[in-house]
């Protein structure tokens, strides 16, 4: 009987000891109480997670729907009510004017998560083949490191950098009248930096899960370390290299501080990225900086917008985890 | 001409250069000719052509900067492809595999690939490593500098007996500076000055204080017997100055008179960049807009900035002290909440969870949670814990006297409901890791499951725990955005000195003072950034101190 059969069989004989008043033996045994006391409480730590996502759901649901249910009185008496077919078929997002169009924020929101992936995918792979397939195991220990370290950096320290370092930079190079102080190119190059680790780790934990035998058997046939790695180790990584990509998506789409410090505070629906644009988080951020009351237009839409970023990502990440399970070579 | 468009058709050539040179090498091995050739080729054809086209394009279009981009498009792809049809066929065709020269040939081109390829891998290493040097270059430029002080009266021009005393203040005795004071401020300002720097008193009681005998306002504290029936509005400037003296000892009468009589204000500021690399220019500019002001070596961390209150409209008397306590408060809470619970769903779904459909959910939804943005958490706990709990996160049920629910418990038990997955995920694999051996051996001298658990799986796992914690705790210690969510104050007038009390937090401040208009802020900004980095490295350290020691006395 192999460890696994007989830590089972060891856990199932302890569960059922409140039951069982008779042990192998004949030992007279005891319930134990305080056994199952710790035991349901363990169980409630970890019902405690599904009660936080059902929060979260009815929480951002609540307050969606209050704001195309409820009726908004304006100063002058006006009764406005938002309805839901609002927010994909108007291209305006003013909801103290009660114009809900959300394509402005999310057009920004996807522009800048583009920029990112940009900066990040090309130099996030690069960084995680050479770790993985190049570099020396010494060399490796001394990078991995700096990498961690770039991506335990605060977002909001990325935003300062953002504003100012990229943003000058940007100004340098293209002229100060094309870009604007705010503007999206900045905060999503920075952005790329910020998710340019998580690139670069998770590929490379993909990297090198594929089986030391499988590069042998390349090199053995007399294909070089580049054709090894793209013909062979490439391929074979693939669905773990597609989950990190996603998943950095997700992250970047999620990212909040370095949009409301550099992308700028105006709903813009634009393709020039040398503009400033409110991103969905942007907005979020910044519409409640002060003290936002409760049960207004500005309030329900927050958590509107939320709701949307919230399925976004979410989704995104169920797509990743998909991608792992579908394409997974597994090698034994 | 459009920059825009240059650096796109600069851009495009590169990238042609890059692909010439990686796939033309082969090309040029398979026809019979040096790799290194075929290297040379790629790389100016992809290079040369692009140019050119480009060139070409704003020669006949000069107004249009979209050509350019196609031109050097075009122009690239053409010149790469008229390589690659164009190079004559000098090896012979009908040999199936390659020998001798020919072999040598092509392992040639392949190894130039391949050390091309490993060049361009290098190379992203190296941007990321030169991005983390520029990022910290960044703070410390903007921490370090040179600042233009500007001072309401020069220090050696203050009046002693109607003359410059033309001494610094450090080495005036305390008469003199008693005397100072006398003769250099105006009585209502002395008046002033007892009321808030003798007394701290409220504004409010002001006009009550102020008519009142000094014997009754001071009650309790050092006056001269002399004064004690004298109103408080009616001392001359040398009665007052000496009733100031009074309480106070030489080093606060220095710095009442540093901070109130000289006040120097900072008018400008460089980085340390350009304060280092083009400091004439900085005189000169200095000497023209601020005549009248000193220019000083200033950094902007100092121990007043970490021991100092903040301070929403000078950025050079502010401190970071409400902050730094505001985060340590806030991130003690989290742990509080979210360390045992963490570690209870970790063994929970480790050891006593059965491999049936609610415990496979309670998986997938605690790495769905790790993936949620932190803003959303922000939202969760801006509706819960500040809105609909607020008489307990108030502290109003326990009798505090908060106005609402925007406090350091709010704040608390949203960054504990986001770093609670990643604490469960980390422990669950700490807990993974401990071999079976060691519970079989428990159970087989007749332990109970929990007492297993207790005594030896959790001492065992406990290395990984609480390195997974710290790493956990050092992410939320620079959340930003729940926080804003939650409704964290940017300026406070007393330290948060409890779970209900409100709150700030450095992560908070930073945003704040970055996103100010004046440049002085950032300065003070990228300050605070340096003492968020430090504590965070701190933090980290620990934890990999803390693996290092537990897990080399567990193993051994």
């Amino acid at each position: 009987m192999d460890n696994q059969a007989v830590i089972a069989e060891t856990k199932l004989w302890n569960q059922d000891t409140a039951r069982r008043r008779t042990a192998p033996g004949g030992f007279e045994r005891k319930p134990r109480r305080g056994e199952s006391v710790i035991q349901g409480f363990l169980f409630i730590c970890g019902a405690l997670t599904i009660f936080t996502t059902l929060a979260i759901v009815f929480v951002l649901g609540r307050e969606s729907l209050l704001l195309v249910t409820s009726k908004y009185v304006t100063e002058a008496g006006a009764v406005h009510t938002i309805s839901l077919f609002d927010f994909v078929n108007t291209t305006e997002w003013q909801p103290h004017r009660f114009k809900v169009g959300i394509a402005p924020l999310v057009s920004a929101t996807l522009m800048s998560s583009a920029i990112a992936m940009l900066v990040a995918l090309p130099l996030g792979l690069g960084a995680a083949i050479f770790l993985s397939e190049y570099a020396s195991p010494r060399v490796r220990s001394i990078l991995k490191p700096i990498l961690e370290v770039l991506a335990g950096v605060p977002t909001v320290v990325y935003g300062f950098f953002a504003l100012q370092f990229m943003t000058p930079l940007l100004q340098s190079l293209f002229g100060r009248s094309t870009v604007e102080i705010f503007n999206v190119a900045s905060a999503g190059a920075v952005m790329g930096i910020m998710i340019l680790p998580l690139v670069a780790s998770m590929s490379e934990d993909a990297l090198s899960a594929v089986p030391r035998s499988l590069r042998e058997a390349a090199f053995g046939l007399g294909s070089t370390r580049l054709e090894t790695t793209t013909r062979v180790v490439l391929p074979a990584a693939l669905s773990g290299i597609a989950a990190a990509v996603i998943i950095a998506i997700s992250r970047a789409i999620g990212e909040t501080m370095i949009m409301a410090i550099a992308a700028g505070a105006r709903p813009n629906l634009t393709a020039n990225p040398f503009e400033s644009a409110w991103t969905m988080t942007g907005y979020i951020a910044s519409i409640s900086g002060g003290d936002l009351a409760y049960d207004t237009l500005d309030y329900n839409s927050i958590f509107m917008v939320g709701l949307l970023l919230f399925l976004m990502t979410l989704g995104l990440n169920i797509l990743s985890r998909a991608f792992v399970a579908r394409f997974r070579e597994v090698y034994d | 001409m459009d920059r825009i468009a240059l650096f796109a058709a600069g851009f495009i050539s590169l990238a042609l250069a890059l692909n010439g040179s990686l796939t033309t090498p082969a090309l040029a091995a398979r026809k019979g000719y040096s790799a290194r050739l075929g290297l040379a080729l790629g790389l100016s054809a992809g290079l040369l052509g692009s140019v050119l086209g480009a060139v070409a394009s704003a020669a006949l279009w000069p107004d249009r900067s979209g050509l350019l981009v196609a031109g050097s498009l075009l122009g690239g792809l053409g010149a790469l492809a008229a390589v690659w049809s164009r190079l004559p066929d000098r090896a012979r065709r009908d040999a199936p595999l390659p020998e001798g020269e020919a072999l040598r040939r092509n392992i040639q081109a392949r190894h130039l690939r391949g050390t091309i390829a490993r060049t361009l891998y290098l190379g992203a290493i190296v941007i990321a490593l030169v991005a983390l040097a520029t990022l910290l270059w960044t703070i410390a430029n903007k921490s370090f500098g040179l600042v233009a002080v500007q001072y309401d009266v020069e220090p050696d021009a203050l009046l002693l007996n109607g003359e410059p005393t033309g001494r610094p203040l450090d080495e005036l005795s305390e008469h003199e500076l008693e005397q100072i004071l006398a003769q250099n401020v105006r009585e209502a300002l002395l008046r002033r000055f007892i009321l808030e720097s003798v007394l701290a008193a409220p504004q409010a009681d002001w006009p009550q204080l102020s008519p009142a005998p000094v014997a009754e306002a001071l009650a309790g504290r050092a006056y001269p017997e002399d004064l004690a029936d004298r109103p408080l509005n009616e001392l001359t400037s040398a009665e007052a100055a000496h009733l100031i003296n009074a309480n106070m000892d030489r080093d606060d009468l220095e710095e009442l008179i540093f901070e109130r009589v000289i006040n120097p204000t900072i008018v400008a500021s460089w980085p340390l960049w350009d304060a280092l690399m083009r400091r004439d220019e900085i005189n000169t500019r200095a000497a023209e807009s601020y005549p009248q002001a000193e220019l000083q070596w200033r950094s902007w961390i100092s121990r007043d900035f970490l021991s100092g209150a903040l301070d929403p409209r000078r950025a050079d008397v502010t401190g970071v002290r409400p902050a730094i306590i505001g985060s340590l408060l806030v991130i003690l809470i989290a742990i509080a909440f979210a360390f045992p619970v963490g570690v209870g769903a970790a063994l929970y779904l480790e050891e006593y969870a059965r491999d049936n459909t609610f415990n496979r959910i309670i998986q997938t939804n605690i790495s769905n949670l790790a993936g949620v943005p932190s803003i959303i958490y922000g939202m969760l706990g801006l509706a819960i814990f500040v809105r609909a709990l607020e008489p307990l996160t108030s502290g109003q049920a326990f009798g505090a006297s908060t106005a609402n629910g925007r406090t350091v418990l709010s704040a608390g038990l949203t960054l504990a409901l986001l770093i609670l997955p990643l604490i469960i995920i980390n422990a669950q694999e700490a807990v993974r890791a401990v071999p079976n051996s060691l519970r079989q051996a428990s159970y087989g001298l007749g332990a109970t499951q929990w007492q297993t658990i207790w005594h030896h799986v959790l001492p065992y796992a406990m290395p990984g725990i609480l390195t997974g914690t710290i790493l956990s705790v050092s992410r939320a210690f620079g959340e930003t955005a729940p926080l804003i969510l939650v409704g964290g104050a940017t300026y406070l007038t007393r330290d948060p000195d409890g779970p209900f009390s409100i709150f700030t937090a450095l992560p908070l401040i930073i945003f704040r003072w970055t996103t100010l208009p004046q440049d002085e802020f950032r300065n003070a900004a990228a300050a605070a950034i340096v003492v968020l980095l430090v504590l965070l490295l701190t933090m980290n350290s620990f934890a990999i101190i803390l693996r290092n020691r537990l897990s080399r006395r567990l193993i051994s």
